[in-house]
């Protein structure tokens, strides 16, 4: 996650829609600033897109996991009923695979489930005893904020500050980490 | 996967919330100190919940001849209670996964409810299934564990070891589908919150969150395949627990309707205790812009449409018994309407098949009273059905020697209280502590979906959906 080693100083322009800082994330962008990310209080649809972040790759995470919980599954009946301790119920051949989708099911389920929610704390960076880096605490509520680094800009910061408040910004702050 | 929502539908969020009234509107009932009411009802939850506890210690002491079952009724209120529950805990994941997938956005007010209903109905249900089973300190035979009991393993064949995996593994993920959605509205609550222990306790349950954009982008996509993987596992849960049955050879138990059947009966129990609930909910925590009437009359149709289903289940199942030729079959149909518990079979038809049908009255549907009083009569006849399926095709052995009748003991009756004074104690816990609302989904329908005012007031239409009134553009 690239908030925990990021260190310095952030202007933040903080907007009061979502359909404002969409378009800002656009117009900042065409004048030449590198914004560091976008706090929201919900998902805005197309934002990701707009800052240039890569498609996520959770799926793959998630089909890798679904695919070892099958495989768990088949492993785990064929040892135990076909070979261990082969056992014949009810006339029924003691390793049919049939008998068995609905355990190869759960299983998929349960490891795909965990798997990618495991894959998604790590990949953000979430967890208990993480301190979020907030922006701006409103952000959580009501407010969108946009962060820019000024350490990785070269353009000025008076001149960024008025490039935000040009886009919509209601209000532009100093934060320093 | 934006698309256009119509002006002329009704608004799904009334009174014309901005973000931070759905802010302060919902995370009002976890700052404030209890009310009066909410404390009363602990306190009864809590009371029921301890004599609960105490009878199903006398009944693990003692042992499962303290209710009663006997040689030809083997199973009875036990396992009606834990199909009853089971069915329940569906509505939940239904709402959250389901209609996330038919992107149906009046979910997003009752899904949070919904979702916690879920959860705590499937616990109720698992400490059926300890006490049932009369040890619950070895409730660990039931998993696939290497042992020195002669290794052997569990059966694999069996449809009560794929319930144990389908219950837990349901379990587990609606716990996990319902927690993801709890992340950001705790950091809403941690970045509100005055008290020191309050910020500790929602810091830590919101992880850190900060809601970046990417954070965003992974978490949609995250809650995409969560429901896309939920929506089969709430079909295969009850599917699964109506295999217990449809696997026997017992008359009445043996039919293949029964996995749609159950799955329909269990959606249709389901919806109508999150009504109940909710209808509460937005009372007590004035919740009436978010849960407005156009979600229970929503609900109502679901209702309807599966009481329907359940209704058509019972007769196709009355003339397949008949058309089969099987005496046994027709037997224990005619014996379930006509025996000696003809009482039990009407009080399900009744409740199941007729008194639901009154949704097809709009003014009913959008009735409050109705509503609540509707939804109790459909689980009542919930658990009827359940009790009909067990007990009237057990009583009746192949030999009339071993006929008998199943009469509920003191426990038997304790043990199913045990079960409501666990579900709203846990209930009760949950809405004072958690916001009930989601109110991150709520804020994405705030602008397409909701009552406006002029943009000067509301200070959030300001984008183009005012110059184009005909269609808002949705966010989803």
């Amino acid at each position: 996650m690239s908030d925990a080693h990021s260190n310095g100083k952030f202007l933040v322009g903080i907007y009061d829609d979502d359909d404002v800082v969409l378009q800002a994330v656009k117009d900042v962008k065409k004048a030449g600033v590198r914004i560091h990310e976008v706090y929201s209080p919900f998902p805005i649809h197309g934002l990701d897109v707009a800052l240039g972040h890569p498609r996520s790759r959770l799926g793959i995470a998630a089909f890798m996991f679904a695919l070892s919980g099958t495989i768990t599954a088949l492993s785990l009946t064929f040892y135990t009923e076909g070979f261990d301790w082969p056992m014949i119920v009810g006339g029924k051949d003691s390793y049919s695979p049939i008998i068995y989708v609905p355990i190869f099911f759960e299983l998929t389920v349960l490891f795909c489930a965990l798997g990618m929610v495991g894959t998604f704390l790590v990949s953000n960076g979430l967890g208990p005893t993480v301190k979020p880096l907030m922006y701006d605490l409103r952000t959580t509520d009501n407010k969108f904020a946009m962060a820019i680094d000024l350490s990785k800009n070269n353009i000025g910061e008076v001149d960024i500050e008025q490039i935000l408040k040009s886009s919509g910004a209601a209000e532009v702050n100093v934060k320093q980490f | 996967m934006s698309h256009v929502t119509s002006a002329v539908r009704t608004p799904l969020v009334t009174g014309g919330k901005t973000y931070a009234d759905v802010t302060e509107d919902i995370s009002k009932q976890v700052e404030g100190a209890p009310t009066r009411e909410w404390t009363i009802a602990f306190i009864i939850a809590v009371v029921v919940l301890i004599y609960g506890t105490a009878c199903l210690f006398w009944t693990w002491w003692e042992g499962l001849g303290v209710w009663g079952l006997n040689k030809t009724v083997g199973w009875a209120w036990d396992i009606t209670n834990f199909v009853w529950w089971v069915g329940i805990g569906h509505a939940g994941t239904l709402i959250s996964a389901i209609l996330l997938l038919f992107r149906q956005k009046w979910r997003t007010a009752v899904n949070r409810a919904a979702e916690a209903m879920t959860i705590f109905a499937v616990i109720c249900a698992a400490s059926f299934i300890m006490m049932h089973a009369g040890r619950p300190w070895v409730a660990y035979w039931c998993l696939p564990l290497p042992n020195t009991l002669g290794s052997l393993w569990v059966n694999f064949k069996s449809p009560l070891v794929w319930d144990v995996f389908a219950i837990s593994t349901y379990f587990t993920v609606s716990l996990v589908f319902w927690y993801m959605g709890l992340i950001p509205d705790l950091a809403t609550i941690r970045d509100r919150a005055r008290s020191k222990v309050s910020r500790y306790m929602y810091g830590a349950f919101s992880l850190g969150w900060n809601g970046s954009a990417k954070t965003w982008a992974r978490y949609e996509y995250m809650s995409l395949i969560l429901a896309g993987l939920s929506t089969p596992l709430v079909l295969s849960v009850h599917t699964i627990v109506s295999m217990d049955f449809a696997t026997s050879v017992i008359p009445g138990w043996h039919t293949t309707i029964f996995p749609p059947y159950f799955v329909a009966g269990a959606i249709f129990s389901g919806f109508a205790m999150v009504q109940n609930l909710v209808l509460i909910i937005r009372v007590v925590f004035k919740l009436e812009d978010y849960i407005t009437v156009e979600h229970i009359e929503s609900m109502n149709k679901v209702i309807t449409l599966t009481g329907s289903i359940v209704g058509v289940a019972y007769l196709t199942e009355f003339f397949i018994a008949w058309y089969s030729g099987v005496e046994f079959e027709s037997y224990a149909f005619i014996n379930r309407a006509t025996g000696p518990y003809w009482w039990a079979y009407w009080a399900m038809m009744t409740c199941n098949v007729i008194t639901p049908q009154l949704f097809w009255s709009r003014a009913i549907r959008r009735s409050i009273v109705w509503t609540f009083v509707l939804s109790v009569v459909v689980n009542i006849g919930m658990w009827f059905e359940r009790f009909v399926i067990i007990v009237t095709s057990l009583h009746r052995d192949y030999l009339p020697s071993s006929w008998a009748m199943f009469h509920p003991t003191l426990f038997d009756i304790s043990d199913y209280i045990f079960s409501f004074g666990l579900f709203f104690t846990l209930f009760l816990l949950f809405s004072k502590f958690l916001p009930v609302v989601n109110m991150a989904e709520v804020k994405t329908i705030i602008k397409s979906s909701s009552e406006k005012l002029p943009a000067s007031v509301s200070g959030v239409a300001k984008g183009e959906r005012v110059a184009n009134p005909t269609f808002n553009k949705d966010v989803e």
